[in-house]
């Protein structure tokens, strides 16, 4: 028996009314885990009933406390028929599973009901108590620490990362049964609520198992998606990267670095040189080919029907064919050895965007592959062999595709997928590259040496945009140059990747959100000849996405782009496409050149003017991008470096067209002809669309900025206030007849609207950037387009924001300098961490500690003074009560209320206003001008809202406003339940929203995930590292 | 082609005050467009209409879901719906409640009934102040009304915690309160002059002097309700003994030598105030005496104007010689040595005095 759960139920508060006649409620609540189910007694006549109940004590496996949630329903009591349900809870009770995160569960949460909404609130203590196991095989993995971060967490040290795991989990979904028929729709909603919620637990579960077999502790980038595939049952995937952390503690780390100034890490981005560097020259052209895809010849499963995987990198300027999958001569010896340690790994791929310093040596490029795939009933719920298999290919392909662009991993690596009916799109992408040498041996680093050794005297800030492939034997057509700081190594002209920009890296100018988006008419069809269609259509479409982006990003005079997203949707009679990313000129690469316009018919004197017109809007649009985004690289002679300067005639056209890769090539020949490469023919209706969706793109009025990536490149001075939004819009679209061309311009307008409207919306916050602009794409119906947006507005200070602070190791944390200078022994961990790991067969040994961000809850711009002394208090209650309720436990007697709560609880009372503590959500890995003292345990739920009085809702608009503002308030309750004051790396997966306004019904379902952490503001850092320390030795002394 | 769907939510409940003020004063989303553009939003940030009327839906459609809470403003601060900082709580709540003048003028005194709803449209009309804003500040009276009408203790102090309204907004409710619960008449033409805040301002001195809980800090423990909101009816019995002042003959002229000795040549209008003496004096305490009838307490502004502003204004009295002569007339009765009952006299006077002053005006 190896734990005990613990549930208490206080009181309610604004129940809803269910007795017409008394106006009043008579309220009792079931506790209910697992098959065990309790009762509290009935509150008469009440709409704030206090129960006060006993500790309800479910005794039960760690196995099912991981996978099951505490279900906790709020009923009215009727004598003489049934009672009426209001509403239930489900509380996740994960993150009491892990000793380092939350230890009590307490406050008060929103009774939610799918049919009506929020119904009014309850409060509730819950409690674990977990008995250590020794069995060796057994099937739970308690205390298995989850992030959604994409980064190290702040106040951990990684001292290895093992690397990819992946794990999914099918069943029927209950809306498609047959009971589904015969019983409710709050019936049905709540079994699939609950399914989800079971389903995510086992996964979660079994990704930890996997942890714990490759020696970790924790997983870092956690990403859990649903496919919600109809008739043929629910998905549930996640993928993460394994890792083992180490919380560091400030005080040994000052004793062992009296130097905090030496401490920025000046290995940064080392080539991976020492010694064994290789004796070729790291070079390359730059690319202009034309989408190669490698589409794989169609197979036919006996069940499942799947056709060709076209499939792209992005590299550079080109999107080159994946060449050759075994590309092997192109490796050094250096590569080939520190290849080996991570070949013998499935997939060396890593779901972190941004890592420590020195982590990543090169970046190759964008890796991507799709596949089309034909859905079939899931016959049996525990061999999720068919899915297994469709995800094992598509990682394969990537794998290769790294390969093929000499790296030997892929970071930034996401998977996801689109579904429309039968037809399935998976969609995997990530950034090929080079992790340093170091990393990759076996067994543990000798950090004490590692400074003199791996001393690069390249400067760190480039390092990573060197090639990592052989100049002579390229993977695809490029154009490369001496790179622009070192001098040394070759760079290409343009760098695609999907992580984000690293922290050391010199960046001229800011940077800017880079869209790319598309639609695509396609024939309405079914099964084969459908999924065939779609899959013709897909490298179109990457094709003409890559294109866009590449030619916005010269219009903005920039060179490479970070935090690469592209997303197909497919829907009954359209595809869409989205591609985001961060635009920036990185000082290391090679000024972009500029559009050149070229007309059909030279002949012709009008279309001459023509020509020189459009030209001459595309120069001036360049000018002035140059100045709005401060770009001014210094001029260099480009005679003293080695490389051939280009033509002007062919730097400065458009690329389109033809690859002259010497790929074999593909069944699919989607060249434009044997035109000249670069130039964009006016005469071509496809040029025309190009140039126009060129031009129509505004830039954000005066003091915003936007990026796709966690911080703008250029801005370095956060002030505290956010303001994260979900924003979703849908169109209708009425025309039948659309072209392409009308499709684009709509899909167009619809982006461009959304951005101005935020801006609209947000015009009192600035300046400020929108970070993390996330947006989806889907095709819900035959003719809606539904746009949804998750982003967070951050306010900066103007008066600074010109140059990058010198001298030092930005991160984006923000007022980083202060950083250093006052918390010195976080960062001097950096060089000095000494943790010698039992060596690891195939582990990714990594030191580094993430630089101590520090980040704290401001409530200067949002809320007043006092709730931020108020949340300190709360803190300090809270930390010093975790030591007590250890001791608690372990006597195994409890008390009913910790305390450090009650008397937390007792102050925030006194308040009277403001009672609720403030939570704040940001979609990024930290908060700035505070500083993450602590990871309470993941946030992952999933909702569903029914309606069937639409219009009295306000109508759709109505209906999902309240449903969103539901979701964030559920979310903000399970975290400030937890202790926490604010969620980290939120994001809202899905939101799949279906109506039937002729029925006046309307259901919308959201998952959302993110992490709860406890922060405080940077100010009250003396007494928090204070209380730590207290928390520290009480803890100890337990 | 068209806008399905389109929401904006912000983790922290985003509201533009002025959007607010346009929903609060009833404007619809159309009318609120129109009257954002005319304030030249669109100048100041380059943004077209279609911006402006998606930014407008969605914050009426937050103010519509937040109106609930509004309600019972206590809720505000507990609920986990919305996460809106304390000083926007705050700021929500005390515009909610704000009122109209003009419209409060037209419904004061009046029983705050289905009927008086009924009349809304003509108010309406007559004032200027849509249909809409005119039914939520008709409601808030209603609401704030029917709970400080159960509740003990001072009515003030009553209204400010159960609403969470600032000192200010709270007396005015107060106000109103107490007039709708005495029915005080304040629609005759001859009261038109007088304005809201002038009543607000009587009010408060009936509240603090005339009140069961005026009388002392011990007595509100009695288990009396209502005691800001009804007359202290021992105190109005009392009235009826400074009758006294007008019917014992000796008893009038000699205040009405005391008065006139004191007033002399102090002001011009001497002549007129000894020839209204026994006319004032009459009317004053006349009042008093017949408060004891709750018709004649709904009469009481009415009969100030007429017994006794009315007569100085035709007199031309300045507010100065008002000021005097109450003085005087108030002070004097101290002197008289056959007049025993000083302790009333001065509970009333002091009422009368300050209404007096602050009622006479053009």
């Amino acid at each position: 028996m190896p734990g005990k759960l613990k549930a208490k139920i206080v009181a309610g508060r604004h129940l809803p009314v269910m007795d017409r006649a008394s106006d009043l409620t008579d309220a009792f609540v079931e506790v209910k885990f697992g098959n065990t189910t309790f009762k509290t007694d009935v509150c008469p006549k009440s709409l704030n009933p206090q129960w006060n109940s006993e500790w309800f004590k479910f005794e039960v496996d760690d196995e099912d406390l991981q996978d099951e949630p505490l279900q906790i329903t709020v009923l009215d009591h009727d004598t003489y028929s049934a009672n009426d349900a209001i509403g239930k809870v489900y509380i996740d009770i994960d993150p009491l599973l892990c000793t380092e995160a939350a230890s009590i569960i307490s406050g008060w949460f929103p009774i939610y009901d799918t049919i009506h909404g929020i119904r009014g609130e309850i409060n509730v203590l819950v409690k674990v108590e977990l008995f250590n196991d020794l069995n060796r095989f057994r099937q739970s993995s308690c205390g298995v620490k989850f992030f959604c971060t994409t980064s190290i967490p702040y106040s951990y040290r990684a001292v290895m990362v093992h690397g990819f795991v992946e794990e999914l989990v099918v069943n029927e979904d209950p809306e498609y049964q047959w009971i589904d028929r015969i019983r409710t729709p709050r019936a049905s909603n709540e079994a699939r609520q609950r399914l989800i919620s079971l389903m995510s637990g086992e996964l979660q579960r079994k990704i930890g198992l996997k942890v714990l077999e490759m020696g970790g502790n924790a997983v870092v980038g956690y990403l859990q998606c649903f496919d919600l595939e109809g008739e043929s049952g629910l998905v549930v995937r996640a993928i993460g990267t394994a890792c083992t952390l180490e919380k560091f503690s400030s005080g040994s780390a000052s004793i062992t670095c009296p130097h905090p100034s030496t401490a920025p890490p000046s290995n940064a981005c080392n080539s991976p040189k020492d010694g064994k560097e290789s004796p070729l020259a790291h070079g390359c052209r730059s690319t202009h080919n034309s989408p190669v895809h490698s589409a794989c010849s169609s197979q036919r499963l006996s069940q499942n029907f799947s056709v060709s995987v076209p499939t792209l990198i992005f590299t550079g300027m080109g999107s080159g064919g994946s060449a050759g999958k075994e590309a092997g001569p192109l490796k050094t010896l250096l590569r080939q050895q520190t290849q080996t340690t991570l070949e013998q790994r499935e997939f060396p791929f890593f779901t972190l965007t941004s890592f420590p310093p020195g982590f990543l040596v090169h970046v190759g490029g964008v890796v991507s592959a799709r596949s089309v795939k034909l859905l079939d009933r899931i016959h049996n719920p525990d061999e999720p062999e068919t899915r297994d298999a469709w995800w094992e290919e598509i990682r394969q392909e990537i794998k290769s595709h790294a390969k093929a662009l000499g790296c030997h991993a892929v970071v930034g690596y996401s998977e996801n997928t689109s579904i429309c009916e039968e037809v399935c799109i998976l969609s995997a992408s990530g950034t090929a590259a080079i992790l340093n040498p170091r990393y990759m041996r076996e067994g543990c680093l000798d950090v004490g040496s590692i400074d003199h050794r791996f001393d690069d005297p390249s400067p760190p800030n480039c390092g990573f945009c060197h090639i990592p492939y052989d100049e002579l034997n390229m993977p695809f057509p490029a154009q490369l140059a001496y790179c622009y700081q070192c001098r040394r190594q070759k760079v290409p002209d343009v760098l695609f990747t999907t992580i984000d920009l690293p922290a050391e890296a010199a960046v001229t100018g800011k940077g800017c959100l880079i869209q790319a988006r598309l639609c695509r008419l396609k024939k309405k069809a079914q099964g084969e000849v459908n999924a065939t269609a779609i899959s013709n259509l897909l490298p179109f479409m990457e094709y003409e996405l890559h294109t866009q982006l590449m030619n916005k990003l010269k219009l903005r005079s920039m060179n490479a782009l970070f935090g690469l997203h592209i997303q197909i949707s497919v829907g009954e009679n359209m595809l869409l496409g989205l591609a985001s990313a961060t635009g920036v000129y990185l000082t290391a690469l090679p000024a972009p050149g500029g559009i050149q316009i070229a007309g059909k018919t030279p002949g012709d004197l009008n279309n001459e003017q023509h020509v020189a017109a459009i030209q001459k809007r595309i120069n001036d649009a360049i000018a002035k991008n140059k100045e709005l985004y401060q770009i001014n690289p210094p001029e260099l002679t480009d005679e003293g470096v080695g490389s051939p300067i280009p033509e002007p005639r062919q730097r400065s056209r458009i690329f389109r067209s033809h690859s002259e890769s010497s790929d074999e090539l593909s069944e699919l020949d989607l060249s434009h002809g044997k035109k000249d490469a670069f130039v964009l023919e006016i005469d071509d209706t496809d040029a025309v669309e190009d140039i126009h969706s060129l031009l129509t793109d505004a830039p954000p009025p005066a003091g915003f900025h936007s990026c796709s990536t966690e911080t703008m490149p250029g801005i370095y001075n956060w002030t505290s206030g956010i303001q994260m939004f979900t924003s979703v819009r849908v169109l209708r679209l009425n025309n039948t007849n659309l072209t392409n061309q009308g499709l684009n311009k709509i899909f167009t307008d619809l982006c461009e609207n959304l951005l101005k409207s935020f801006y609209f919306k947000l015009r009192s916050t600035v300046p400020c950037c929108l970070c993390h602009l996330n947006f989806t794409v889907a095709v819900p119906e035959e003719e809606l387009v539904q746009v949804s947006v998750t982003a967070v507005a951050m306010t900066f200070d103007k008066d600074q924001n010109q140059e990058k602070p010198p001298e030092k190791a930005t991160t984006k944390g923000g007022s980083e300098t202060e950083d250093q200078l006052q918390f010195p022994l976080e960062l001097s961990a950096d060089s000095s961490s000494t943790s010698p790991q039992p060596s690891k067969i195939s582990g990714v040994a990594e030191n580094t500690i993430v630089s101590t961000r520090a980040v704290s809850v401001d409530y200067g711009s949002f809320a007043d003074r006092c709730s931020t002394w108020l949340e300190l208090l709360r803190l300090k209650a809270h930390t010093i009560r975790r030591g007590s309720v250890k001791t608690i436990s372990s006597l195994e007697h409890c008390s009913p209320l910790p305390e450090g709560r009650s008397r937390s609880l007792c102050s925030s009372r006194s308040f009277g206003v403001g009672s609720v503590t403030m939570v704040k959500m940001t979609p990024l890995s930290f908060l700035p001008g505070t500083r993450i003292i602590k990871y309470l345990g993941i946030i992952n739920m999933f909702f569903i809202r029914e309606t069937t009085s639409l219009r009295e809702e306000g109508g759709v608009s109505g209906f999902l406003h309240s449903f969103i503002a539901e979701v964030f308030a559920m979310v903000r309750a399970h975290v400030a339940a937890l202790g926490g004051n604010a969620v980290v790396s939120y994001s809202m997966k899905d939101c799949v929203l279906m109506e039937n306004p002729n029925k006046n019904q309307a259901q919308c379902l959201i998952n959302v995930s993110g992490d709860a952490v406890i922060c405080v503001r940077e100010t009250d850092q003396e007494q928090t590292t204070n209380t730590g320390q207290t928390c520290g030795t009480i803890d100890g002394a337990t | 082609m068209a806008v399905e769907l389109d929401v904006f939510v912000g983790n922290t409940t985003i509201m533009d005050e002025e959007v607010y003020q346009l929903w609060l004063d009833g404007y619809t989303v159309n009318d609120a467009v129109r009257a954002r553009m005319e304030g030249g939003v669109l100048d100041e940030f380059d943004a077209t209409a279609d911006v402006l009327l998606s930014d407008t839906m969605d914050q009426y459609r937050t103010f519509q879901m937040c109106e609930r809470l509004l309600h019972s403003p206590a809720k505000l601060a507990n609920q986990l719906l919305f996460q809106i900082p304390p000083h926007r709580q705050t700021m929500l709540i005390e515009r909610y409640y704000a009122f109209d003048d003009v419209f409060v003028r037209e419904v004061l005194g009046k029983k705050l009934s289905k009927g008086t709803k009924k009349d809304l449209d003509d108010i309406s009309a007559k004032t200027g102040v849509t249909l809409k804003s005119c039914r939520r500040q008709f409601d808030n009276f209603k609401r704030i009304f029917k709970v400080v009408e159960e509740l003990k203790g001072p009515l003030v102090e009553n209204i400010r915690q159960h609403f969470l309204l600032s000192d200010k907004l709270a007396r005015d409710y107060a106000a109103i309160v107490f007039f709708a619960n005495n029915r005080f008449e304040t629609g005759k033409k001859k009261l038109q002059y007088i304005t809201f805040q002038d009543f607000a301002f009587c009010a408060g001195q009936l509240i603090n002097n005339w009140t069961v809980g005026a009388v002392g800090e011990g007595l509100w423990l009695l288990p009396l309700a209502n005691m800001d909101v009804d007359l202290d009816k021992e105190f109005l019995q009392e009235l009826k003994e400074l009758k006294v002042l007008i019917t014992d003959k000796d008893l009038l002229d000699q205040h009405k030598s005391l008065v006139c000795t004191a007033l002399r040549g102090k002001t011009k209008a001497f002549n007129e105030m000894e020839a209204n003496f026994k006319n004032l004096s009459r009317g004053l305490v006349n009042i008093a005496t017949k408060l004891t009838n709750t018709k004649d307490v709904r009469d009481f502004f009415i009969d100030l104007v007429e017994k006794f502003i009315e007569p100085c204004r035709s007199d031309r009295w300045t507010a100065a010689d008002v000021k005097l002569y109450l003085t005087h007339y108030t002070n004097s009765a101290h002197i008289l040595d056959t007049f025993k009952h000083q302790v009333v006299w001065d509970r009333y006077m002091g009422v009368i005095k300050s209404c007096i002053f602050k009622m006479y005006h053009d």
